[in-house]
């Protein structure tokens, strides 16, 4: 673990936090992007380790929490269905949809399967070939390119008995929405660094001109995270509205090129509903004309699909960025990990859960 | 033992697995006893092949059961049969008792090769040999395919208590010290790598072993030992969350003092998971007086098992009934018990 406890080191975060104090002259609203990213923020106790001037908002970037209610309630339809060996990331299982959630399908008799990787599923696919062996593609640019190449081997080996759920989302164009938004506060991105490292950072020198907000691309580790955070407020101060990355071991401006290709050749643009945000044009990926044929939500028609969502859920604000969990009604009342009302409560990822988990008693004294 | 080279007592040789008649009483039944069982486990009471053990017990003992259901049966560092006895061991120790007797309940699964029956049960054997307990009774049962897993195993244990111990959650009080004998999480994430087929850069081993010489050896220094628990399922987090709360008092850890071996951090980093939450089978945790901490450790660290024994952190009379960790960066976070089983990640 050499590798990661260098991005750990006490010392080396005690002189960041001295500095982003030394720079921070007003108050500022910094959001980080990726769920990944607001979990390492609170378990590590950031957010209280920073000036009281410097607030950080939580980010729509749990691929989980977003995914649209009808889409999991489809995908619970056809992982019920006899003869489908229905395969998705683990964190997706306890995610409720409109009446239950993969947890309870498996309980009553659905084959589902956690996985680790998309062509795990292939391989349960060549493993079963008198069986339907569906995947529940979702996620960001980051999880894309292995499902792209799943789908690419499929096709490559005409396994006909494997398709793909598909509903990925796109960070900038969620950005985008979210400093369109007229309850918006936030001045500057954290970047999700992984989403990067595939996508470059290119495409966010358009955003940063057009709304004059900052976007440093970072990473995960705490040394990573307050680094972000002090070339964010550095701008802010300086009055700059520049794209950076705080992220250059893991990181370039181009990013991975022949995944990029790999998703180009398998996915196509579409208008997205994001679960708790709502509709954001061009914000998601759909299989491509040549691979119309492993449509999942195609091969299995299913009907009668009537989402209903808590009403005392609101992930939305929440993945918006403009209520904090804590600051939710049902936060650890109604709603917890055990009795999730909406997605954010559930994944690894989601912001209620990591407030949950790791941030309920602040009146735990920190140490000088 | 492995396998491929355990030689099968010939009167078993006709079934090379388990069939519906080794649980049905007659004579494929007894077969099975007297070749495999009483050869392995042999000992004067369940020689007798009565309907029960008969046992000579003077004063308080300690009782505990478990269930082994573990899948796969084989993993590094392991088997369902060593894990079975050691489990209720460790238990039946955790409340300060020299553990001495073991009922065995086998629920075999039609199909199971009874060659891997065999290694099973002279697993159970050895592991029962070295921590000096004695199996005095048990049952087998057989279920069609398909209704189990091929086998699962019930342990049952007694000890006789120490004079004067009293160790017990209750016990926790402002000012303990708490003490891991050990790594946390190799079980839970070695079981997850063969269950898996995850491959890291050297392969992650379980840590089940008996604890009970090792528990003796520390409350023979004398020390005050107040709560003794072997954070199994739901790992270290869970042991202490039942402790802090049933003797409503707060735990304050110190997060980087945690010992985790690298592939296993390496391996949960990989996954998301917290190797706080992750199950351990060979490890104990221990709140004992302040001033007793050094002899427990150096009690601990004499056994193999207890080499990397460390202090992990104290009891306060703060946020009681909770368990909060000091970060590496100066923070304090709350370590909450998982909801259910930790979920790897999507990305």
């Amino acid at each position: 673990m050499k590798y990661l406890d260098e991005f750990r080191d006490p010392d080396l975060a005690r002189r960041l936090l001295d500095d982003i104090a030394e720079i921070t002259t007003k108050h500022h609203v910094l959001m980080e992007v990726c769920g990944g990213q607001t979990h390492s923020i609170i378990r590590n106790g950031i957010d209280r380790l920073l000036p009281d001037d410097i607030e950080m908002v939580h980010g729509p970037g749990c691929p989980v929490c977003v995914t649209p209610l009808e889409t999991i309630d489809k995908a619970l339809e056809i992982a019920s269905r006899d003869g489908v060996i229905f395969c998705s990331f683990g964190d997706m299982l306890r995610v409720p949809g409109s009446e239950r959630d993969l947890f309870s399908v498996k309980s009553t008799g659905g084959d589902v399967r956690i996985v680790y990787s998309p062509l795990d599923a292939v391989q349960i696919a060549r493993d079963n070939p008198d069986r339907e062996v569906v995947f529940f593609g979702i996620g960001f640019e980051t999880t894309a390119p292995a499902n792209a190449m799943a789908l690419y081997q499929a096709k490559q080996e005409d396994l006909t008995n494997f398709s793909m759920l598909v509903s990925h989302v796109l960070v900038p164009p969620a950005m985008r929405a979210i400093l369109d938004s007229p309850t918006n506060r936030v001045e500057a991105f954290l970047a999700a660094g992984h989403v990067c490292s595939v996508m470059g950072y290119e495409e966010y020198y358009p955003i940063a001109e057009q709304y004059g907000t900052p976007i440093v691309v970072t990473g995960f580790e705490p040394l990573d995270l307050l680094q972000g955070i002090k070339m964010a407020v550095l701008q802010l101060e300086d009055g700059r509205a520049e794209v950076e990355n705080a992220y250059q071991r893991a990181v370039t401006r181009e990013g991975n090129l022949p995944a990029q290709q790999m998703l180009a050749h398998v996915f196509t643009t579409v208008d997205r509903n994001w679960r708790g945000i709502g509709a954001i044009p061009r914000s998601g990926w759909a299989l491509g004309a040549d691979y119309e044929g492993f449509d999942a939500a195609e091969r299995f028609t299913v009907t009668h699909i009537d989402t209903v969502e808590s009403p005392l859920c609101h992930a939305g604000e929440v993945l918006r960025g403009t209520l904090k969990p804590d600051q939710c009604p049902a936060f650890g009342k109604e709603c917890t990990p055990r009795t999730p009302l909406g997605a954010t409560m559930v994944s690894a990822e989601g912001a209620c859960a990591a407030y949950y988990l790791y941030g309920r008693f602040t009146e735990l004294e920190t140490t000088p | 033992m492995t396998i491929e080279n355990w030689t099968c007592p010939r009167p078993l040789r006709d079934h090379p697995t388990i069939v519906m008649g080794h649980g049905g009483g007659g004579q494929l039944s007894a077969e099975l006893i007297e070749h495999l069982f009483v050869p392995a486990f042999g000992n004067g009471e369940l020689t007798e092949l009565a309907d029960a053990a008969v046992l000579d017990v003077k004063g308080s003992i300690s009782f505990s059961t478990d269930t082994f259901t573990v899948h796969p049966r084989f993993f590094p560092g392991g088997d369902i049969g060593e894990l079975a006895i050691n489990g209720t061991v460790n238990d039946v120790a955790m409340r300060g008792a020299v553990p001495r007797y073991l009922s065995v309940g086998l629920v075999l699964e039609e199909g199971l090769p009874m060659a891997e029956l065999g290694v099973i049960v002279e697993s159970m054997a050895r592991a029962a040999a070295h921590a000096g307990v004695t199996i005095v009774t048990g049952d087998t049962k057989v279920v069609d395919r398909g209704h189990g897993d091929g086998i699962y195993i019930n342990t049952t244990g007694i000890g006789i208590m120490r004079p004067g111990a009293d160790i017990r959650p209750q016990r926790a009080i402002p000012g303990d010290v708490i003490i891991v004998s050990g790594t946390m999480g190799d079980h839970g994430m070695a079981i997850m790598s063969v269950r898996e087929g995850l491959e890291f850069e050297a392969s992650i081993r379980s840590d089940s072993a008996a604890l009970n010489h090792m528990i003796i050896d520390v409350l023979d220094t004398g020390a005050d030992v107040h709560v003794l628990r072997d954070p199994t399922r739901g790992g270290l987090a869970a042991s202490l969350n039942e402790i802090a709360k049933a003797a409503d008092v707060g735990v304050l850890l110190e997060e980087s003092a945690i010992p985790v071996d690298r592939t296993v951090a390496a391996a949960c980093e990989m996954l998301g998971m917290d190797p706080m939450y992750v199950a351990n089978e060979g490890k104990v945790v221990a709140f004992v007086a302040a001033d007793d901490a050094d002899r427990v450790l150096n009690a601990m660290r004499s056994h193999p098992e207890g080499v990397n024994a460390t202090i992990i952190g104290e009891v306060t009379d703060t946020h009681r009934g909770m368990v909060a960790a000091r970060t590496p960066l100066g923070s304090t976070r709350v370590v909450d018990m998982q909801v259910g089983e930790q979920l790897p990640r999507i990305c």
